[in-house]
């Protein structure tokens, strides 16, 4: 019995997609009304509202991007989750799109800004309103062009100090080459922080590099601080090291064949950026994954979260001195890792999950395998906990060490453990349930504090909770059917049918040579990454290429607030506050 | 005359050294070994096992790697300095060598000195020099840093070590460090009266070698790898020569002042030295295994920590040394002081055998549960 999925015999009947048919999402009457209510709430003439979207959308005058953004920061928007740029090179009236995101806890609902400027034209920062922008602000300047006025500090970020023109605009030829060489590598000398400027200046001042290749920054980083002593009075980060044009590929790749693209973002928890991309495309086409997709596409996520959380909290501990804990909970990782690799072959880059389904059903021992995994689990959990949390000399380390207040943590955009380290019950599986969360019995773990205890505590809990959705969901015993949606505009018919029928062969090649086209329009789709929110913003003409992927990565914010966190703290404390934000540079650089 | 001399003033002392630098670097060659197997028992790994019969051939192949491998000096660096760097903390430790008894005398010993303590402290307490000129002629800031880190800890740290001693040196009466092994086989080992100064001496001689948690001269996640960031080859080896062979001479030294050396006796019945020494090649023999067994204990513990703790943070560990250990080991002093002038130096035995009961009890009592990040759930339902 071949693992690929049996189709039904009947043929498929539904409606074949006429192309450049436009994006209708579920519930538009009910978004319209929300946004009309929130446009009533802001009262600002230069709020347009735009209807027919996923979430209430307004586009706004470029002159009134900062009184919009206050005030509707004070209205209980305050994270703001992203910033970037569309271009549509082809309009009159302003080339670009500048879209931004904002989220608001208390009352759990989404709104999204455009804002349209012309290629000569520049828009007033928002880093004021919203700390977080300051990167994004940054990326949408180095990706587009856009000049963002009154900007502290407006230049390349991704991108190195010598690369020509803007890599996400259209007419951008992606096969230029572009050397750096070291006359052009920026010289980053960080501000001293006004606390520190008074200090005694007799001793001499050490500008320290950190990375981009230090053993402690996990992936190429790199950090520059000034030290007093051992104590850091600036820092400054530099990222784009790890960049690979995530965005602009996707953009000259057919849909599926993103799929591989999204593994290398979070490469430690691969199959959750399988499933948030996938689900986007699926919230396109307006289809949903079959219960049996969606039960294994949950259980491998909540396991790739486990092995997310155990890299963090093992690597941090390495970068603190205690080995033991990081060969050890490499363990359950490897066995994580081998129950991913049973399902579909791969470890690290899995590559499981199709538009609409998975590529091949999970063996018949994924249940068997997966209980043992989570009997096992726990101890691992325990051991670790028992080996540290009671130990002083961790306790002394990580206790108020590299602390955010709620505030910043807010402004700067985090989610994910890192924001509920600071005491916000964040969390996308609770907030947004996809997968059916809803329907498992967990909690969000919360924490007090923002220091770096805090974010180990909220990750130990994490790992607990997760394994309770595990089981809850091996007791529930995998649905029977398909693991993949049967729809030949969007899942390949398997190969004894193509090998044996006329339609079927048809349907293969149509599919593989003009790929998925979903409906013109765009999209956001958002799950719980290992880190925080992994959002994907797809914007799709109808032609089988994405328009324009935007992947929103969970380490983007969370790294901006770095040298903020480790301003008048110690080298040592830096390297344990760095390893408890679990930066991930594949993720951090698209 | 003069040739009965030399021999028993130049040759046999010579032989001896060699001898016990010989045994000694053996331990160091495959303390490497052992030091990578029972980290990989202790992190459920396996550790070196290809080479040879359970890996052992390691022994051989990592001096052979590091003797084969470019010898790279960084051009910006003091070449001098660089070069004496790693050399400087290897003569004080192989010398320390002539003055360690490692077994009964007069057999095991190169160089009976009845100062032999007191020398033996300012051999090893020389080797920071090595450390400080290697990191600083490095002209690297990670290296700088790893020395600077250095220098200060072990100077901190050398004074509990040396204060440490001296309520050992009040209750034995010497400084010859055969006489302080016999006054233990006649009375007991000095871990009882002296436990607090034994923590102390402990703790410090981590500190002294930079092992963890005290390694923060070599910090690898902070500093890359400290003060020999910029050695390879055969220099690196000799920093890691220098640092196992002071890590055994301080094994050989607890050894000798707190747990009896190589004698198996209370009060003067069971392995005494006299004992072994009348039992002739056998009792030699016997007075090595017992001194070397001791001896890799606290080698076992050095890994064993290494295992288990994180690394201090470098205010803590000053902290920890000036604030706690120093007036520790002062407080030590008053005390033993004031037992020793009113005689009841066995009375300290039996405080001594107390507190360590009380650790052990601590130890094992019901553990208290760790604290545990609250849920939004709990937290909702409490308000």
């Amino acid at each position: 019995m071949s693992t690929l999925t049996k189709f039904s015999a009947i043929p498929y009947t539904g409606p074949a997609p006429t192309n450049r048919e436009p994006y209708v999402p579920a519930n538009v009457a009910q978004t319209d009304a929300r946004g009309e209510e929130i446009a009533a709430k802001i009262s600002n003439n230069a709020l347009q509202q735009e209807r027919g979207q996923d979430m209430p959308s307004f586009s706004v005058d470029r002159n009134a991007i900062v009184d919009v953004l206050t005030s509707l920061r004070n209205s209980g928007f305050t994270i703001p989750l992203d910033l970037f740029g569309v271009d549509y090179p082809r309009r009159s009236g302003g080339r670009f799109d500048v879209v931004y995101q904002l989220y608001s806890p208390q009352a759990n609902e989404r709104v999204r800004l455009k804002v349209r400027v012309a290629e000569d034209e520049s828009i007033p920062s928002s880093v004021g309103v919203f700390k977080g922008y300051d990167w994004y602000e940054r990326e949408t300047f180095d990706m587009f062009g856009v000049k963002f006025e009154g900007h502290p500090n407006l230049r390349r970020i991704l991108c190195h100090e010598m690369f020509q023109g803007h890599a996400l605009r259209k007419d951008y030829d992606p096969a230029q080459r572009w050397l750096l060489t070291e006359q052009g590598v920026a010289k980053l000398l960080p501000k001293i922080d006004p606390k520190f400027e008074n200090v005694d200046t007799d001793f001499e001042r050490v500008t320290l590099n950190l990375g981009p290749s230090h053993p402690a920054t996990h992936g190429t980083l790199r950090i520059v601080v000034t030290l007093d002593g051992e104590t850091i009075i600036g820092a400054d980060t530099e990222i784009g090291y790890l960049h690979r044009c995530f965005e602009k590929m996707a953009e000259t790749h057919t849909y599926q064949q993103v799929i591989p693209f999204t593994d290398r973002l979070n490469y430690c928890s691969a199959i959750i950026n399988n499933v948030g991309y996938c689900m986007t495309i699926e919230k396109m086409l307006g289809i949903e994954a079959p219960a049996r997709a969606q039960h294994i596409r949950l259980m491998l996520s909540e396991f790739m979260r486990i092995s997310d959380h155990i890299i963090c909290i093992g690597t941090n501990l390495v970068d603190m001195g205690a080995l033991t804990n990081f060969w050890y909970l490499f363990q359950p990782r490897e066995e994580i890792l081998g129950l991913v690799e049973s399902c579909c072959g791969a470890r690290l880059l899995p590559t499981y999950t199709r538009v609409g389904g998975m590529a091949v059903d999970a063996p018949a021992d994924f249940l068997a395998n997966s209980q043992r995994l989570v009997n096992m689990l726990p101890k691992f959990i325990d051991d670790v906990e028992k080996l540290i949390m009671k130990n002083r000399i961790f306790l002394d380390r990580v206790i108020g060490v590299c602390p955010i207040s709620q505030e910043d943590a807010l402004s700067y955009g985090f989610t994910g453990p890192c924001l509920r380290a600071t005491g916000v019950p964040y969390d996308v599986r609770k907030a947004s349930p996809y997968l059916g969360y809803e329907t498992y019995d967990w909690d969000v773990p919360i924490a007090d504090g923002g220091d770096t205890y805090a974010r180990f505590l909220v990750r130990l809990e994490e790992m607990r909770q997760s394994l309770r959705i595990l089981q809850q969901a091996i007791d529930r015993g995998l649905p029977p059917g398909p693991v993949i949606v049967d729809n030949p505009y969007v899942a390949l018919p398997p190969k004894e049918r193509v090998y044996n029928e006329m339609e079927s062969l048809i349907y293969h090649f149509k599919l593989i040579m003009h790929g998925i086209q979903p409906p013109v329009g765009e999209a956001y789709f958002q799950v719980e990454g290992g880190n925080g929110e992994l959002g994907f913003y797809v914007v799709s003409d109808g032609t089988k290429n994405p328009y324009r992927v935007r992947v929103r990565p969970p380490c983007f914010p969370i790294f901006e607030a770095y040298p903020q966190m480790i301003t008048g703290q110690t080298i040592p404390d830096a390297i344990a506050g760095l390893g408890s934000l679990n930066i991930i540079a594949g993720e951090l650089d698209h | 005359m003069t040739q009965a001399l030399l021999m028993r003033y130049l040759l046999w002392p010579l032989v001896k050294f060699l001898g016990a630098f010989i045994v000694v670097q053996a331990i160091v060659a495959a303390m490497n070994w052992v030091e990578r197997r029972l980290l990989g028992l202790i992190q459920a790994r396996l550790g070196p096992n290809r080479v040879g019969w359970h890996g052992l051939l390691q022994i051989v192949a990592d001096p052979i790697k590091f003797l084969l491998k470019e010898d790279i000096v960084p051009s910006s660096s003091e070449k001098v300095a660089y070069f004496l760097g790693p050399m400087l903390p290897l003569i004080p430790t192989f010398m320390v060598y002539c003055l360690i008894p490692f077994g009964p005398p007069p057999m095991f010993i190169a160089a009976r000195v009845n100062v032999a303590l007191l020398l033996v402290l300012a051999l090893t307490s020389t080797g920071v020099y090595g450390i400080i000129l290697g990191g600083w002629a490095s002209n690297n800031k990670y290296s700088l840093m790893g020395g600077l880190r250095s220098a200060a800890q072990m100077v901190s740290y050398e004074v509990p070590f040396g204060l440490s001693i001296v309520g050992v040196l009040m209750i034995c009466g010497s400084l010859d460090l055969v006489r302080i092994v016999d006054y233990q086989a006649n009375n007991a080992w000095n871990l009882f009266p002296q436990i607090v100064a034994f923590f102390i001496f402990f703790v410090s001689m981590n500190a002294e070698n930079n092992r963890t948690p005290f390694d923060l001269p070599e910090a690898e996640s902070e500093l890359v790898a400290g003060y020999h960031t910029e050695y390879s080859a055969m220099k690196f080896a000799f920093f890691m020569l220098a640092e196992y062979s002071a890590m055994i001479v301080n094994s050989c030294l607890v050894t000798l002042l707190f747990l009896g050396g190589w004698t198996m006796a209370i009060d003067g019945k069971g392995l005494t030295t006299q004992q072994l020494v009348s039992m002739g090649v056998l009792g030699g023999i016997i007075g090595l295994a017992i001194f070397l067994t001791k001896m890799m204990f606290f080698m076992f513990v050095y890994i064993w920590f290494r295992a288990t703790f994180p690394r201090f943070r470098f205010d803590q560990l000053m902290d920890l040394g000036w604030k706690w250990m120093i007036p520790l080991a002062l407080g030590n002093i008053v005390v033993t002081g004031v037992f020793v002038l009113i005689g009841q130096e066995r009375l300290m035995y039996w405080i001594g055998l107390a507190t360590l009961g009380a650790i052990g009890f601590h130890i094992f009592r019901k553990p208290v549960p760790a604290v545990k990040a609250k849920t939004a759930h709990e937290v909702a339902h409490a308000s």
